[in-house]
């Protein structure tokens, strides 16, 4: 004890000290009329002061010391722990004024499991809980061990909590409310002592007392919720009929707590339910019973149609009610609780929904937008994610961010599961980019990029909504934005055959506001425009060829311009087929799609020999200056430009005529090399790629390089990385490799490809498509600022229910590539939910008699709730306890009872019919505990089969312990 | 069941804290820290209701005090405003009128009506007459006590000790 150690050298207080001694009062006011900041001064003044004096003799100086401690550390958050001691000796004191304060101290500053002298107490507490102690000072015990029962105590001090708890001391203990508090702490932090405890607890509910029942209910509420509820499912009966008789609010609402749990487990106690349920949801006045009612409705009943139809009714009810946010917020939150089986429900209350995104409150707001999210399905992802990000532009920053962020999760779900028409999807991010306060440029960024690698089909819209990005200049000043750039400048790049007018291109990437880029993206730019110049100039070459040789041949002109499209069309191929494409020139018959793209860039006609000697120069001095930059990355991108322009510029010919490029064979050459290095079609890598990567026989590789280990490990960790990684440094090693070595670096990435053939993904065709689904940012919404709810609501005329829906085109193909891919993405679901897994994975657990595992899932949890970390404990050591409480009750009421058992054990479906006590308490509702438990029993004995043998004796204990 | 009970006034400073589930010290001045910060920022006539760490924290203005409550995800919130309100009218009623100089200066009888009012994080006296009543009943017991120790004789046996 550090207060100990450290007073043993100060001097002894005096009795002038505690003659002269400051009260709390005197404290208080020097505390309240220090000037601003003297306060950590005075307070370790006051520190050492009550450290001195409360070594004091005197329990007056020592108590006073000690309140002050106390008011010092509740309010001031100072630590106290060092004083447990203190608090300790005062205990024992005769005076109730010293006691109080002991009590008081010791509660507030006692912990379970790090006081040390806690064990210290036992004594004193349990002098106070003996029944000849006055109420008050019993009060004052209980108190304590309610909040600081270590199990040790808990076990110790049982039996001194039976007398208070009992009914059968008479007369029965005033303090046995408080007396079942207590035993419900030490029942869920001691499992041991559920013998002693758990029958005077149970007893306690059909106590004449209400403020016995209620505590009692309060008990088996908790412990219904904390622990297996199937444990407690015997005294259903006795819940029941409390529900019946009660008409005391807090108690019926925790009764509805545990049926919450209970009915679930047992369909025929849920169909008992309902009446009462709906009796009291049309009868109470009282909002709090309302809202349980619904509770219980939503989460235990969700199968009996006229108690939810009720219950919906009574949450429109809330969602209604104008004055009172509270109100809304739970309606919103019971209507999450409904799973997408009831989406009529949301359907309903669509217009209350949707005006609750434009609430005053961000809590509500954001409940409202949880329950939409919750609401999406493939067939209405379409209307509600246009709803929302509309909806973004208009609400405050904060709020707009949490809309993209969910909109983002949603539909980049376990690889997009939910998106059928991928143009739509790629306009939208578009339209997320342009929102002004969207911060979430990471997201948008992966997701580009990501659907430009898995989604062929939608390269060319996504082309489109690049081009309009990087053309925006408005764009370039904004932090968050410069990822999504860099994701479209690489789109526009690495897919630039989709283009409808590169140059353009050129000019946006190379605009002056580009200077306002971090140098990572300008990177990514420069290689953009290094890929689109490589392609303008393949492409021009390809069509003076087409020329040539249609001016030589018989021209006729049909036939011209398909050599045309199969030649300018090749590097598309290239990727369809994913072959290594510098053959396929003789061209390979494609989808109509880019054909007709190209034709149209044909009218237009871009390359002349003028507008890329235009667009050589326009490069040459944009990029220029950027060959000293310090940056590597932009250095080295800058000067692989620079060294094609460079290279083309030596070959006379090409300024003076165009056949100057067919003369001189060699830009074409260059040109065709670059273009089928470019044209390797990149896909997404899955994150156990490198795993399965066999190690070649003889390669070593922890020898002397085991302390790297962690580096190698890193790398396993990003799955997301991966990807761009392996994006950046394609593009890095091919860059690297000038003209001339880049025909080997093609064919080695070739022949590793036919190597390792696993790793790539497989080619396929694709649909055709069109765009009949109108665009995102098509002005669907009337711009006016006026009611924005009102228009809100107008928005959503269809939205929300799942309808069936015409796909006018079928889905095209997502790459996915195995178990592992989109891991990540998936949503975390909400806590409610991986809550209720994890409670039925463990009653499934104890019904077919598994050990029950800590499996990861189940840790998170216990971590998650440490506040209640003995809970696990508790299930297990209750239902053995159970068994060993049985054998106790049964030699105290029947003698026959270990016969009965072992009896039970065998024939579990003939229990029935052996000879009960015929007991006068024998009423109706303990023979429905026999009927519902005995159905119970058959419930399980139908899921448990062949394990019967095993896990019998644990069902009876439960029975046997009724009746 | 509840997890604490906070009483923050509307400058932060902190008028009562009870924990019923084991905090350490430290943790407990992150949570009063934390949720000062979420809870005095919001305006008036928003909901009652935060959410924290899985848990929520229910709410409760009065005059310049805030009333603050954790529970559980699955707890009734409107149940707790009532607890809270209850609360307050039995301060209310024992200190004729309550005020934030009432808690301050008595705070040790501000946690022996919670005691009275909450135990081990549940509801257990629902009655404000028993409540007032029990804690009457205590401090004539302490009353009582300190009248007898202070007593002449008693003092006098105290300085020559």
């Amino acid at each position: 004890m550090a207060g100990g150690s450290s007073s043993s050298t100060a001097p002894a207080p005096s009795l002038v000290d505690s003659l002269f001694q400051r009260s709390l009062d005197d404290l208080i006011k020097s505390l309240r009329s220090q000037p601003a900041g003297a306060e950590p001064t005075l307070l370790s003044r006051a520190l050492a002061e009550i450290r001195r004096e409360i070594r004091s003799s005197d329990p007056d100086t020592k108590a006073i010391a000690l309140q002050k401690l106390t008011y010092l550390s509740s309010l001031h958050g100072l630590d106290a722990s060092w004083a447990a001691f203190h608090a300790l000796e005062l205990l024992p004191s005769p005076s109730p004024l010293h006691k109080r304060l002991a009590y008081l101290a010791a509660s507030l500053s006692f912990h379970p499991s790090t006081t040390d002298v806690l064990p210290l107490s036992t004594h004193q507490l349990r002098k106070d809980l003996s029944p000849s102690s006055p109420p008050p000072f019993s009060s004052l015990a209980l108190h304590l061990l309610s909040l600081s029962a270590s199990p040790d105590l808990a076990r110790h001090l049982a039996p001194d909590l039976l007398p208070l708890l009992s009914s059968r001391s008479s007369p029965p203990s005033p303090l046995r409310p408080k007396a079942a508090a207590a035993a419900l702490r030490a029942l869920s932090v001691c499992p041991d002592v559920v013998p002693h405890l758990f029958k005077p607890l149970v007893d306690c509910l059909s106590s004449p007392d209400p403020r016995v029942v209620s505590a009692a209910v309060g008990a088996f509420a908790e412990l219904a919720s904390s622990g297996d509820p199937s444990s407690y499912l015997p005294l259903a009966p006795e819940f029941y009929r409390l529900l019946a008789d009660s008409r005391s609010n807090w108690i019926l609402i925790k009764l509805l707590k545990i049926f919450a749990r209970l009915a679930p487990l047992e369909p025929r106690l849920a169909a008992r339910l309902v009446d009462p349920l709906c009796d009291l949801l049309r009868r109470s006045s009282a909002q709090s019973l309302v809202f349980e009612c619904v509770r219980t409705v939503f989460s235990g009943l969700p199968d009996h149609d006229g108690a939810v139809r009720l219950a919906v009714d009574k949450v429109k009810d809330f969602l209604a009610s104008a004055d009172d946010p509270n109100l809304r917020y739970l309606g919103l939150r019971a209507l999450s609780m409904l799973g997408p089986r009831h989406s009529w429900a949301v359907e309903e209350s669509r217009e209350a929904v949707i005006r609750s995104l434009a609430d005053p409150d961000p809590n509500i707001r954001r409940e409202a937008l949880r329950l939409i999210m919750g609401m999406v399905f493939d067939s209405n992802v379409f209307e509600i994610s246009i709803l929302l990000v509309n909806y973004a532009l208009k609400s405050d920053p904060i709020f707009a961010n949490e809309i993209l962020d969910a909109v983002l999760t949603t539909c980049g779900r376990n690889v997009y599961e939910l998106i059928v028409d991928f143009d739509w999807y790629v306009s939208l991010l578009g339209e997320m980019a342009r929102n002004p306060h969207c911060t979430r440029g990471e997201e948008i960024e992966r997701q580009l990029v990501d659907i430009g690698l898995r989604v062929r089909d939608a390269r060319p819209e996504l082309v489109r909504v690049a081009r309009d990005l990087l053309i925006d200049p408005a764009l370039l000043g904004n932090p968050f934005l410069c990822r999504i750039l860099s994701a479209a400048a690489w789109v526009s790049g690495e897919y630039v055959e989709f283009s409808r007018n590169p140059l353009e291109l050129v000019e946006a990437l190379l605009q002056p506001r580009t200077s306002l880029l971090p140098p990572l993206v300008r990177a990514v730019y420069i290689q953009a425009v290094f890929k689109v110049l490589v392609f303008c100039f393949n492409t021009y070459i390809d069509r003076l060829e087409i020329s040539r040789l249609s001016s030589l041949g018989n021209s006729t002109t049909g036939g011209a311009s398909s050599i045309i499209e199969s030649k300018s069309t090749a590097a598309a191929s290239c990727i369809a087929d994913g072959t290594t494409g510098i053959e396929s020139n003789d061209g390979i018959a494609i989808g109509d799609k880019p054909a007709s793209l190209f034709s149209s860039i044909e009218n237009k006609d871009p390359f002349t020999c003028e507008s890329l000697t235009n667009m050589l120069i326009l490069i040459e001095t944009a990029v220029d200056p950027l060959a000293e930059n310090d940056e590597v990355e932009v250095q080295e991108r800058t000067r692989n430009v620079l060294g094609l322009i460079h290279m083309l510029r030596e070959i006379p010919t090409w300024k003076t005529e165009e056949q100057g490029f067919i003369k001189d064979n060699r830009i074409g050459e260059i040109v065709n090399l670059l273009q089928s290095m470019f044209s390797e079609e990149l896909g997404p890598v899955s994150v156990n790629a490198q795993k399965r990567v066999p190690v070649p026989e003889g390669l070593v590789l922890e020898e002397n390089l085991a302390n790297l280990a962690w580096t190698l490990a890193e790398d396993d960790t990003a799955p997301f990385m991966s990807i761009s990684f392996s994006l950046r440094s394609h593009q890095h090693g091919e860059t690297k490799d000038n003209a001339a070595s880049s025909v080997q670096s093609t064919s080695l990435l070739a022949e590793h490809r036919k190597r390792h053939g696993l790793y790539y993904l497989p080619a396929e065709k694709d649909g055709t498509e069109s765009n009949d689904y109108p665009r995102a940012n098509d002005p669907l919404l009337p711009a006016s600022q006026g009611d924005v709810s009102e228009d809100l609501v107008k928005l959503t005329d269809q939205s929300l229910i799942p309808r069936k829906v015409k796909h006018t085109k079928p889905r095209p193909v997502v790459i996915k590539l195995d178990e592992g891919d989109g891991v990540s993405t998936s949503p975390s679901t909400t806590v409610k939910e991986s809550k209720d897994d994890l409670l039925s994975g463990a009653i499934h657990d104890v019904l077919l008699g598994k050990e029950r595992k800590p499996s990861s899932s189940q840790k998170k949890y216990s971590d998650k709730s440490s506040r209640r970390r003995v809970k696990d404990v508790s299930d297990n050591g209750e239902s053995v306890s159970l068994s060993k409480e049985k054998l106790d009750l049964g030699d105290r009421e029947h003698r026959s009872s270990g016969s009965r058992r072992s009896k039970h054990r065998s024939h579990g479906k003939e229990r029935h019919t052996s000879p009960q006590k015929n007991d006068e308490k024998e009423e109706k509702n303990h023979r429905n505990s026999t009927r519902s438990s005995h159905h119970h029993e058959r419930h399980k004995h139908r899921q448990r089969g062949e394990a019967l043998l095993d896990v019998a004796p644990q069902a009876p204990v439960i029975q046997d312990f009724l009746l | 069941m509840i997890h604490f009970v906070i009483l923050i006034s509307r400058q932060g400073k902190v008028r009562l804290t009870k924990w019923y589930s084991p905090y350490s010290q430290k943790e407990r001045t992150k949570v009063i820290r934390e949720l000062s910060g979420m809870i005095l920022t919001r305006g008036p006539k928003l909901c009652n209701f935060v959410e924290w760490k899985g848990y929520k924290v229910v709410y409760r203005r009065y005059a310049s005090l805030y009333f603050c409550m954790c529970i559980d995800a699955d707890d009734n919130e409107l149940e707790i405003l009532e607890i809270i309100h209850h609360f307050v009218e039995i301060l209310d009623r024992y200190f004729g009128s309550v005020c934030e100089l009432d808690l301050i200066f008595n705070f040790h009888k501000a946690y022996y009506i919670l005691d009275e009012i909450l135990i081990a994080g549940e509801l257990q006296e629902s009655s404000k007459k028993t409540v007032a009543r029990l804690i009457a009943a205590q401090d004539s017991l302490v009353e009582t006590a300190k009248e007898q120790a202070s007593s002449i004789s008693n003092m006098i046996a105290q300085a020559t000790k």
